[in-house]
């Protein structure tokens, strides 16, 4: 109720300075007969005053609180200490993302652009996972079984934006040549009428699957739910029946019913039962709730959280499983022991962005802390799977090829009209593996699936130097499939005469991909790379590439950046300029993979260790009119690069029918 | 006897001033963390359903103040076709647009919102003021549909501001 709700912040806020007043109150008194009537009836004249002053008091703290967060932390929140580092929420707000308040680019005489169907159906990718049509987000319950890798995946049925959602289902071989198969769960029971949600599988000991995941119930409450295959020998799992006691879980007390979603897959704890995870806040501390079951049907739950980061806001997609310290290998996410750490991913919903951790788990009470607290999940500085846009990420441990799997969904950059126009929108990342960086010990490695390889066709060499200030044309035909790898070296004597220069400022402490201007701002080592969705006289452009910046300590820092603002004439998609300082350790030259595929680059810098994914809409820059370039815009220093660029095939992905299933069973 | 009266009447109507007070200021708070406090209000007061609605209610208020206006600038979209046959395919872009916006960013809105996901909800009402400012692009410096393109891109602003504090 208004009354009540708006009463309450007042009062909770007002609290302290309240009690001073009543007492002066109490002395400011003159009139006699008030004086003897009070005595006579001391409680009421009391109230009534007090109320007056309340009155007073709110009044006054409407008008004296000018600054608009300051009183809504007064009057709505009653957190914790005063925050001094960025509030995740208000950072969102103010710092320049992409989906800020963004104006459309160029001033307001430049024509709009009108999208024809030419270029939106170029758009479409020819190699990442995206269904037939329409909208398209999270990814669920990934796994491996009887031979084939499947994907569920948050899907709406009947338009190109959110809404209406289920889980959409298909399957593969080889997580790269997929097969779309029937939608696999709807919302047809009352725990789940508002939305078939995010969820995730687990296997047994005895092998069988159990999939929890969050139904919106018919009062929109976020509540867990227990399904599993209807026939645990169809290999395809067209079919999954949910448990009749559903819902499993509720939101427990004092969480929000509408800040509860996203379960983990479940681990093994010492003790024999199976432990889960699920994300949720506490006015604006994100935190991961802690259950164990042993028949995934009745949970109880820890007292500890996971772990908890004040400032970061809902932790949606809380994601948990171990690395190996040593090895390249994944882990089933129930191993444990002194060779492994344990990661915390979680999606923050103020910011759009996947965060995680390194960090150590504690068994016996359901806990984990960061090996570095300055970085912890979902801080502003915290490591991020990717710079770009990608979101709602899960991993799986494939136990096929002994892999940990790591799926993102990629949203559109365009407008929700030219979604509606081209029938679809969103696609998946490539899956990529994941692993420890066993050189650093602080981050994770990922890189595209292996079984990509097999998309690529013919392939050119080339070793090029590439003076200051150059553009060279690389020349392989068709430019929009494209699977690029290459090493670049700045020559020693550039590298030399520059580190010498006390003249060459230092920059590293200042430098960002987002804020210095994107790849046409000259520095002395960078910036170099190659310009991707090129036309031919560059007027549309996506540089992918390094800039090396000398540090104060006169030590270079290596940043790996993509620069979408040029890649399209049109003014109603967002063009930011993504990217991350991307550790180089002695000896290593600077290596960058680029996946080229129609309106998606997904780029990785170091091995994996810096990985950017951008989604583009060039006008121009389509079809056969789409080029490669190579570039180095360093003021002074000169570059070699040696590459191999390979076109890449289709992926063919198809719908459901007996021939394609037997197809791929075959290969 | 009088005094008691008196007193009694002057607690019932602090109390009630208090109430009054705070249902303003409820609204007053929410819109202060918005880029434009009058338009916010105003909006808002000029819609029964405010007094009683908690910010989920006020946010789902202003995508019916979208809706509306989505509506009117079609009508008026509409009507131009005769009167100003030269802007054509102008029209036709702009047409297309608000379509978008009431069939596409106003439900997904409303039924993100309502589900408790409102970054669905902040998308589509991002993508209305996209929209509009697309939409006026057309003319090239020449709209006819100025005000009305200008107030959607306004009331998202503030929409989405308000929508952002559901996150």
């Amino acid at each position: 109720m208004a009354s009540s709700d708006a009463l309450l912040p007042i009062s909770a806020g007002e609290e302290d300075p309240l009690s001073p007043y009543t007492q002066l109150s109490d002395g400011s008194r003159s009139d006699p007969n008030l004086e003897a009537h009070r005595r006579r009836r001391p409680v009421k004249g009391l109230l009534a005053v007090s109320f007056g002053l309340l009155f007073i008091a709110s009044y006054v703290a409407l008008i004296a609180t000018h600054d608009g967060s300051r009183s809504n932390d007064a009057a709505i929140e009653t957190d914790e200490t005063a925050a001094k580092t960025s509030r995740a929420r208000l950072a969102g707000v103010s710092e320049k993302r992409n989906y800020q308040f963004w104006k459309l680019s160029g001033d307001r005489n430049t024509p709009a652009f009108a999208w024809n169907n030419s270029m939106l159906s170029w758009q479409r990718t020819a190699f990442h996972f995206q269904p037939e049509q329409n909208w398209m987000n999270d990814p669920n319950g990934p796994l491996f079984y009887k031979g084939w890798y499947h994907f569920f995946y948050q899907y709406n049925p009947n338009a190109a934006v959110w809404g209406d959602i289920v889980w959409g289902h298909a399957v593969s071989k080889d997580l790269i040549h997929w097969v779309h198969l029937p939608i696999a769960m709807v919302a047809d029971q009352w725990y789940d009428a508002n939305g078939v949600w995010t969820g995730s599988a687990t296997f047994l000991s005895d092998g069988s699957i159990v999939m929890l995941y969050t139904g919106s119930t018919d009062k929109s409450v976020q509540v867990q739910n227990l399904a599993y295959p209807e026939d645990r020998n169809d290999p395809l799992l067209l079919k999954w029946v949910k448990y009749s006691g559903n819902p499993v879980l509720v939101p427990p007390p004092g969480i929000l019913p509408k800040d509860f979603r996203d379960p983990t897959t479940a681990w093994k704890t010492s003790a024999g039962k199976w432990r889960i995870t699920i994300g949720s806040k506490i006015n604006r501390t994100g935190i991961s709730l802690v259950y164990d079951t042993t028949d995934f049907k009745t949970y109880e739950k820890l007292d500890t959280l996971l772990h908890r980061v004040p400032n970061t806001g809902m932790w949606e997609c809380v994601d948990f499983y171990p690395v190996s310290k040593t090895a390249v290998n994944g882990l089933d996410t129930s191993v444990n022991g002194a060779d492994v750490k344990h990661i915390v991913k979680a999606s923050m919903d103020d910011t759009r962005i996947d965060h995680y951790a390194v960090g150590t788990y504690f068994d016996s009470n359901g806990t984990w802390i960061p090996d570095d607290p300055s970085i912890d999940v979902g801080m502003s500085t915290s490591l991020r799977y990717d710079y770009g846009k990608f979101y709602a990420s899960k991993t799986f441990y494939d136990q096929n090829k002994g892999r940990r799997i790591l799926w993102g969904w990629i949203g559109e950059s365009d407008s929700e009209d030219a979604d509606v126009q081209k029938g679809w929108s969103s696609l998946q990342s490539i899956p990529r593996t994941v692993v420890l960086d066993t050189k650093t010990g602080k981050n994770l490695v990922q890189w595209p699936v292996e079984e990509i390889k097999s998309l690529r066709l013919s392939s050119k060499k080339f070793d090029i130097e590439v003076g200051p200030g150059s553009v060279v044309p690389v020349d392989v035909d068709s430019a929009t499939q494209l699977d690029i790898e290459a090493e670049f070296e700045i020559k020693k004597e550039s590298l030399d005469k520059i580190l010498g220069d006390a003249s060459v400022v230092a920059e590293a402490e200042e430098f960002s991909c987002e804020k210095s201007g994107g790849s046409s701002v000259r520095g002395a080592l960078g910036p170099f790379g190659f310009s991707v969705l090129a036309d031919k006289s560059l007027s549309e452009q996506t540089p992918v590439y390094f800039y090396v910046a000398k540090g104060k300590d006169s030590k270079l820092k290596a940043f790996f950046c993509i620069d979408t603002s040029r890649s399209s004439f049109a003014n109603d998609v967002v063009k930011p300029i993504y990217g991350s300082v991307v550790p180089v350790l002695k000896g290593e030259k600077l290596t960058m993979r680029i996946l080229v595929d129609h309106s998606i680059v997904e780029a990785f810098g170091q091995g994996g260790r810096t990985c950017i994914t951008s989604r583009v809409y060039p006008t121009n820059a389509i079809y056969g009119a789409a080029k490669l370039f190579l570039f180095n815009n360093a003021i002074d220093a000169t570059v070699t690069a040696s590459f191999r660029v390979w076109q890449m095939n289709s992926a063919f992905i198809h719908p459901y029918f007996e021939e394609a299933v037997h197809a791929l069973s075959r290969t | 006897m009088n005094m008691i009266k008196k007193m009694k009447m002057k607690m019932m109507v602090m109390v009630m001033m208090m109430v009054i007070l705070s249902e303003g200021s409820m609204i007053e708070q929410t819109c202060k963390e918005t880029p434009d406090f009058n338009l916010c209000v105003s909006l808002l007061d000029s819609d029964s359903r405010s007094s009683s609605a908690d910010i989920s209610g006020l946010a789902l208020i202003l995508i019916d103040k979208i809706k509306g206006l989505t509506t009117k600038t079609l009508n008026e979209i509409n009507g131009l076709y005769k009167k100003r046959p030269e802007m054509k395919r102008a029209l036709d872009e702009c047409s297309r647009r608000y379509k978008t916006i009431l069939n596409a960013d106003v439900p997904e809105a409303i039924e993100a919102i309502s589900k408790g996901v409102p970054k669905f909800g902040e998308d589509g009402v991002i993508d209305a003021g996209v929209e509009a400012s697309a939409c006026e692009r057309g003319f090239k410096g020449k709209s006819p549909l100025t005000s009305l393109t200008k107030s959607m891109q306004k009331i998202s602003n503030v929409t989405r501001a308000i929508v952002r504090m559901l996150l």
